[in-house]
């Protein structure tokens, strides 16, 4: 009680916030508190306090399995040899948690039917629909078999899939190739253009691709995230600084691998596509969170992803359970000729990103994207990596922000702080258009639904 | 009208572009626009939006393409250029976060939380914050006696200071909380009952040259015979204890007697100088106490106005000011507190937004039975920027005697002696307390 008196004050200013710029002015140190009246989930979160001791344990062991990851992008291998049920069946992977047919967004069916025809199941896309609809092909999420797709996500028997290999854990997880920008399958597209461009990506840079990475030995990709981080990507929206290091890596293998015109188309591929790493970031996420994942009593989120319908998240503790809400629409900036009437609602297992703390979470190291939303300047930007580390278990030594003096990416969203506080993981996301084929309008930000996160705590408190 | 202009070698980020595309589509008059730089996937986007005139078709991909379809394009154009040029603005670099455990995170030294949520949730914010070892000042209002009681018993077991409920200010160690005034830092310290009692007396230990070691509020109910002074006991203690305080002063409204008897015992055990206001008894005043405290006297140098007819009308913006006033009126007029609940419901407090307080003038104006105006002008962080001139505001065209108190110091932000020259200028007699105040007006009317 003395030291009340006996100062100097430090304060805790929780409410009105010009009570605290008033003690700031007058050189008091104080920390402003934006209350919000208690969640109506306190009540579990209090319960749970009975546990801190065994939570805190298991959040300790998922987060050094998080840290501990040495992703490496290996190779590029055809799916149905990656993914024996590929082959075994006409299955198609998508983003997101399980859907069926019924369900789907535009963008999804589209380029699920461009799948189809790509396949040679169907001769053309209504010939494609037809297939689906009389129960031709069977769906599945990505996740289900250790691959990420971003926006639609698509992924079939024959599509080069590119692998990395967590080599702390000695697991693996897979990802499409970037398509590049304009209209792509994963934002819906299904034209012969589109299609062309699958072909080429199976039979031509696939392989050497796969060449390239074999000659190298694999990239090691923590050491390229920690240099994009320091060079302005927060590697969702933003993937140029790590594009330009991959390329720099690999153009002389490239160039070995192969003849000059397949190299030079192999190499302006990459180097025409700013957003080339995001799908190799996607995969290295997804190996990194996979040995994190079905620790018990960890509250620890290892997936976060969506179909364009609902959003679905996993927790370590809980295992492959999926909890399940509506997509919310991104908020954000549109092509010209485009408005967020045009817009489809959050879609892509890119959220995976978020999950190991880049994206939206990295926004202070990418000033630069933090304009998608609103006002947005340098202290927004720094803004939104504070209010990630707020419902985030750690921090990532690995991955420094040099505008935070070198603070880590936060790491490790914990369910518990998600709910206590209100705050909703943000994901910096390309936006579709809503109708199959049109391909990217703009790109924005998207808030995951609380509700996964209160669904998930709800069976987390039931779980002993 | 479709209009392009092409800025050669300008290179902005995409975001960046797309914000400004946005503002300027918002733009009266304008249907369409879009600053993109001239790639090919851009130009071909332009294209097919029917925004590339033959101006944009030869920007290459290091120039920036403005492009508008609008009434008045090249006003447009003009705006969009400027927005390009505009710098974001800065923010207040204030470490914000959403819950008191997160808040601890950052502030891991912190010893107090100053609380100003909803009445029914801050007894429980209290709670956890004494929980977790902090002393608590509770600056809202509708909190239940039986939490108080509760929550001052608490703060006793963990040898912390509970301060309020509805305590609206307090001084701890220099620094103004909530409510305050700047006062210089001296060896006087204050427990007080009351708000505006705290800031009235701490303003005139200043204004007499003195300072204030610390200024606790304990909240208006704290000498209520349910709550048993428990905050004022503490409050008592804390000062005792402090070697920065010589002097006490313990401001209160009129206690049960059960409750003033435990308190006066607690003040005879202490070894330090102790002045006793509590109003209502033996005539006391919060001049008086400061006056005591200071041992001199402020310069009463308000020429008498006249004599006037009628009755004397407080409208006052501080509780305690205003019941002050009403016992020196001594039945020459009565005192109206327009911070009390039935003035405030779904409005600001008058000492935030004091417009509330001129309805009531204009009604006292048009009343022939009222002889003298009496106001109080309440200053500090918090307070309306300049409540003086929104109270002439009110009193434009009356003939009225005016008298008015201000309660503030030179260093609050709106300046002492500025709200008192202006006030005096417009013809309003400016007393140098509320105090004095209160008696010049009843000695019009007697």
């Amino acid at each position: 009680m003395r030291r009340l008196l006996a100062g100097p004050l430090r304060v805790v200013n929780v409410g009105l916030s010009a009570f605290a710029r008033e003690l700031a002015a007058n050189g008091v140190p104080v920390v402003q508190v934006d209350w919000r009246p208690p969640s109506r989930f306190q009540p579990l979160l209090t319960g749970l306090e009975a546990r801190a001791q065994a939570i805190e344990a298991a959040n300790t062991e998922t987060l050094r399995r998080m840290l501990a990851a040495e992703p490496v992008l290996v190779g590029v291998r055809r799916a149905g040899d990656l993914i024996r049920e590929l082959d075994a069946e006409r299955l198609i992977l998508h983003a997101g948690p399980p859907l069926e047919w019924e369900r789907m967004c535009g963008p999804l069916r589209g380029a699920a039917c461009g799948a189809i025809v790509f396949e040679g199941w169907a001769s053309d896309l209504v010939a494609a629909e037809k297939l689906v609809e009389s129960g031709g092909v069977r769906f599945a999420p990505n996740h289900h078999f250790g691959a990420v797709g971003p926006m639609t996500g698509i992924t079939t028997r024959s599509q080069p899939l590119m692998i990395v290999e967590n080599r702390a854990f000695g697991n693996r997880a897979l990802c499409a190739i970037n398509e590049g920008l304009g209209k792509v399958m994963r934002f819906g597209g299904n034209d012969a253009e589109v299609l062309a461009r699958l072909a080429w990506l199976r039979d031509e840079f696939g392989p050497l691709l796969h060449q390239a990475l074999q000659a190298s030995g694999g990239i090691s990709l923590s050491p390229i995230i920690a240099r994009g981080l320091t060079m302005g990507d927060e590697m969702h929206q933003r993937n140029i600084a790590c594009s330009a290091l991959l390329l720099r890596t690999l153009a002389s293998h490239i160039a070995a691998a192969a003849n000059s015109q397949s190299a030079a188309r192999a190499l302006g591929f990459i180097g025409g596509n700013d957003q080339f790493f995001l799908n190799v970031g996607m995969a290295m996420g997804k190996s990194i969170t996979d040995p994190a994942s079905g620790i018990a009593h960890s509250t620890i989120v290892t997936v976060m992803c969506r179909n364009g319908t609902d959003f679905g998240v996993r927790v370590s503790g809980l295992g492959e359970r999926w909890f399940t809400a509506p997509v919310e629409m991104p908020q954000g900036l549109f092509f010209p000729g485009y408005s967020a009437a045009d817009a489809n609602p959050d879609i892509g297992d890119s959220a995976i990103v978020e999950a190991v703390g880049l994206g939206a979470f990295a926004m202070a190291a990418a000033p630069a994207v933090a304009g998608f939303v609103g006002a947005g300047g340098f202290e927004d930007a720094v803004g939104y990596t504070r209010s990630m580390a707020e419902i985030s278990a750690t921090r990532n030594p690995k991955w420094q922000i040099p505008a935070l003096e070198f603070a880590g990416t936060p790491t490790g969203i914990d369910i518990r702080r998600v709910v206590e506080t209100g705050i909703a993981p943000a994901i910096n996301t390309g936006i579709a258009h809503k109708r199959a084929g049109v391909g990217q309008v703009g790109a924005g930000i998207a808030r995951a639904p609380l509700a996964c996160f209160e669904q998930a705590l709800t069976a987390f408190a039931d779980a002993r | 009208m479709l209009a392009n202009r092409v800025e050669r070698g300008r290179y902005l980020d995409s975001v960046a572009l797309m914000r400004v595309s946005r503002r300027v589509g918002a733009l009266a008059g304008v249907e369409a626009a879009a600053v993109m730089i001239g790639t090919p996937s851009n130009k071909a986007l332009l294209r097919e939006a029917g925004l590339l005139s033959a101006d944009g078709e030869r920007a290459e991909p290091n120039d920036l393409i403005i492009a508008v379809r609008a009434s008045n394009a090249g006003a447009a154009i003009d705006s969009a250029v400027a927005m390009l040029a505009e710098k974001p603005e800065q923010r207040s670099g204030l470490r914000t976060t959403g819950s008191l455990r997160r808040g601890l995170d950052l502030e891991p030294q912190a010893n107090l939380a100053l609380i100003s949520v909803p009445g029914a949730f801050a007894a429980q914010e209290a709670r956890n914050a004494l929980e977790r070892g902090l002393n608590v000042m509770v600056f809202s209002d509708n909190v239940s006696i039986e939490d108080e009681v509760a929550l001052k018993r608490l703060a006793k077991e963990r040898g912390l200071l509970v301060m309020g409920p509805d305590c609206g200010t307090a001084l701890i160690a220099g620094a103004p909380l909530a409510f305050a005034n700047i006062v210089p830092r001296g060896e006087i310290g204050i427990a007080s009952a009351s708000g505006t009692g705290l800031q009235e007396v701490s303003c005139l230990i200043a204004r007499l040259g003195g300072g204030v070691s610390h200024g606790i509020g304990v909240g208006g109910r704290d000498l209520d015979e349910r709550v048993g002074a428990l905050g004022m006991l503490s409050a008592i203690d804390l000062l005792d204890a402090d070697p920065a305080t010589k002097t006490l002063v313990l401001i209160s409204k009129p206690p049960s007697p059960r409750v003033a008897d435990t308190v006066l015992a607690r003040v005879r055990q202490s070894k330090k100088r102790t002045v006793v206001c509590f109003l209502g008894s033996n005539g006391a005043t919060l001049t008086e106490a400061a006056e005591q405290a200071m041992g001199k006297k402020l310069a009463a140098d308000t020429p008498s106005p006249g004599r006037a007819k009628g009755r004397v009308l407080g409208l006052y913006c501080g509780g305690t000011l205003a019941a002050e006033a009403e016992l020196l009126l001594g039945g020459a007029g009565e005192c109206v507190d327009l911070g009390d609940d039935q003035f405030t419901r779904g409005r600001p407090h008058p000492m935030i937004e004091p417009e509330l307080r001129n309805e009531h003038i204009r009604k006292a104006l048009a009343d022939p039975g009222i002889g003298v105006l009496l106001f109080d002008v309440v200053l500090g962080f918090g307070a309306h920027a300049d409540p003086a001139g929104v109270l002439l505001e009110g009193l434009k065209g009356s003939k009225k005697i005016a008298i008015a108190s201000v309660t503030g110091t030179e260093q609050d932000p709106q300046g002492f002696s500025r709200q008192v020259a202006k006030l005096r200028a417009a013809g309003v007699h400016v007393a140098p307390s509320n105090a004095y105040a209160a008696r010049l007006a009843r000695s019009l009317v007697s």
